[in-house]
């Protein structure tokens, strides 16, 4: 009869809109700023410079090879090298960023940076609200506010970061390795 | 004993006003009555406005098992007043090519013509602004007017969008303007009068606990559901929301319109709802009268506001579940539905009238209405398969 498919509709709204009061489950909405949904660990927004210890200026693991500021689609990232060297993590002398600044509002999270670094030095963050109300100097961000711990990295993507620090420690071993022939030739020598 | 305060609560606003006007001249208190009623009629009503905006979008909210706005004030009451902020600050664009003037003019006639309205509307005891012995006559010629602050829009605004959105507003609105007039037609020939006090008044007998509300006749339910889908499409709200369906013609005859006449044109539509539904209410729901004689202690005028509002309700639930029809279906529905049908009920209201009373003219009034409406109904859905749609090429 006509009009039937109206009531029936009528009677389906009128369901959503009182089980809506009673079932909680019915309501899919998370209410963001004060509800969060875990965010899943795979996910990438910025990239953040890892260092080692507790120092980030000495630990840092870059090593300024720029290969990531010429990879970068977007050009938004700037390195300029320093002039003396430090130690890296195995212990080699290498040059370390003088400045390294990442400019937010241009970066496109596209983790090639990530992709190309052979020294496991930056890593994608899962932090996401960046905005902020200083357009220029709010959304460069330096190395210092790029530079977070490896425990950090650890808590954001924990198998990403187990990956990363067995490679690390097995490139550690080989070096060790390969050191100890020569400094049992070196004592012998002695 | 208990008698005189609960009459004084009922005509309190009237007391009001006769204390108030009592301070002025003489020749100068009908001047000043009506200003005063002038006066309460534009800032409630808007107000009612601004509680639907949001009532509606929590109503629609909930029905799509979402919160609706819940961010300005408590329970997002005070999102009107963001969107009014909004709706100020934005830029007012008019098209280089627009003819300026009657673009200015098109939201403040839909609005004036909306607010006329208003003036024959008895919304409690003694509480209508003009009593006129053509009160109902004068409710749809203002209502009128509405239409043609819709063609201005959607003419000088010098888009095709508008103009489609226009002439489909045309078309829709003179369509169902019939059926609408004669459905109230019927209750016009029932009370004798022409007058929406008269009407009001002439329902608020009771028999028994039963009040005489023209609804609770056959004719009258038949009519009361006529008027009511005719008033749907007479202020272009969902299902018939064609003129501005924004899936097809962005936004119909408003699309060239921003900031304030944008939210002018929202409060004329608004407006237009609530006159009508409050005419609705003043033909069949038996205006300001309780609904049980043991009810009559509660004031005229929360009666009215609580049956505008359930009416409000229904049409945001209406607006909830139907989708926008066709154009073709519309204008079918009209001419082929709801003209007939109006017929119908104006002839089963005379036959309601010289039958005597009993059983045997229930009987007789609602076999007129229904068996038509059953065959209508096969006529319309003839050779037209419903059911779970198929598709050619997708899929």
């Amino acid at each position: 009869m006509l009009g039937e498919g109206i009531v029936k509709g009528l009677a389906e709204t009128a369901r959503n809109f009182l089980g809506s009061f009673v079932d909680e489950e019915r309501l899919t909405t998370v209410e963001y700023p004060e509800e969060r949904l875990p965010q899943a660990e795979a996910a990438r927004n910025f990239p953040f410079l890892i260092y080692d210890g507790d120092d980030a200026e000495k630990g840092l693991r870059c090593v300024a090879c720029q290969i990531c500021e010429k990879e970068c689609p977007p050009r938004c990232i700037h390195i300029e090298k320093s002039k003396d060297k430090k130690p890296d993590y195995v212990g080699k002398q290498q040059f370390y960023p003088a400045v390294f600044d990442i400019d937010v509002s241009v970066c496109m999270s596209c983790q090639i940076c990530v992709e190309v670094c052979p020294f496991e030095a930056i890593r994608m963050d899962t932090q996401f609200e960046l905005s902020t109300d200083d357009r220029f100097g709010g959304l460069l961000w330096t190395k210092a506010e790029l530079a977070k711990t490896n425990e950090y990295y650890h808590s954001i993507h924990p198998t990403e970061a187990g990956e990363t620090d067995a490679r690390l420690d097995e490139e550690k071993a080989k070096v060790a390795a390969k050191a100890k022939p020569a400094e049992a030739e070196m004592q012998a020598k002695a | 004993m208990t008698q005189a305060p609960v009459q004084q609560l009922d005509q309190i606003f009237v007391m009001l006003k006769h204390w108030l006007v009592g301070y002025v001249p003489a020749a100068a208190q009908p001047v000043v009555s009506s200003l005063l009623s002038v006066v309460a009629i534009l800032a409630l009503f808007p107000a009612l406005f601004a509680f639907t905006t949001v009532l509606e979008r929590k109503g629609l909210g909930r029905m799509q098992n979402r919160y609706g706005p819940n961010r300005v004030g408590p329970f997002g009451l005070l999102q009107p007043l963001a969107d009014g902020i909004k709706s100020l600050t934005k830029e007012d664009v008019v098209p280089r090519t627009a003819d300026k003037a009657v673009h200015f003019m098109a939201p403040l006639l839909l609005v004036a013509a909306s607010f006329l309205a208003y003036a024959v509307l008895p919304v409690g005891r003694n509480m209508a602004a003009v009593n006129l012995d053509a009160g109902v006559l004068y409710f749809f010629a203002v209502g009128a007017v509405a239409e043609l602050a819709v063609f201005m829009a959607g003419w000088s605004s010098h888009n095709k969008y508008s103009l489609l959105g226009a002439m489909r507003a045309i078309a829709q609105m003179i369509s169902y303007e019939v059926p609408l007039i004669l459905s109230s037609l019927a209750v016009i020939m029932a009370a004798g009068s022409l007058s929406t006090v008269e009407i009001a008044g002439r329902q608020a007998g009771y028999s028994g606990i039963w009040p005489h509300w023209y609804v609770l006749t056959p004719w009258g339910l038949a009519g009361f559901l006529l008027f009511m889908i005719a008033a749907t499409a007479e202020t272009n709200r969902s299902p018939f929301d064609l003129p501005e369906g924004e899936s097809e013609i962005i936004a119909g005859y408003y699309t060239e319109y921003s900031g304030f006449k944008f939210a002018l044109f929202f409060l004329g539509e608004y407006l237009g709802m609530f006159a009508i539904s409050g005419l609705g209410i003043t033909l069949f729901l038996g205006g300001w009268s309780a609904p049980f004689s043991f009810l009559t202690w509660i004031p005229s005028w929360i009666w009215f506001f609580a049956k505008l509002l359930a009416l409000i309700a229904v049409f945001i639930w209406m607006r909830g579940t139907l989708p926008r029809l066709r154009m073709d279906q519309l204008m079918n529905f009209a001419w082929k539905f709801m003209l007939p049908m109006a017929l119908l009920v104006m002839v089963s209201a005379g036959v309601w009238r010289f039958l005597p009373h009993g059983v045997l003219r229930w009987i007789v009034c609602f076999v007129m209405i229904a068996v038509p409406y059953v065959l209508l109904g096969r006529g319309l859905l003839q050779g037209k398969k419903i059911g779970k749609r198929t598709y050619r090429f997708a899929e």
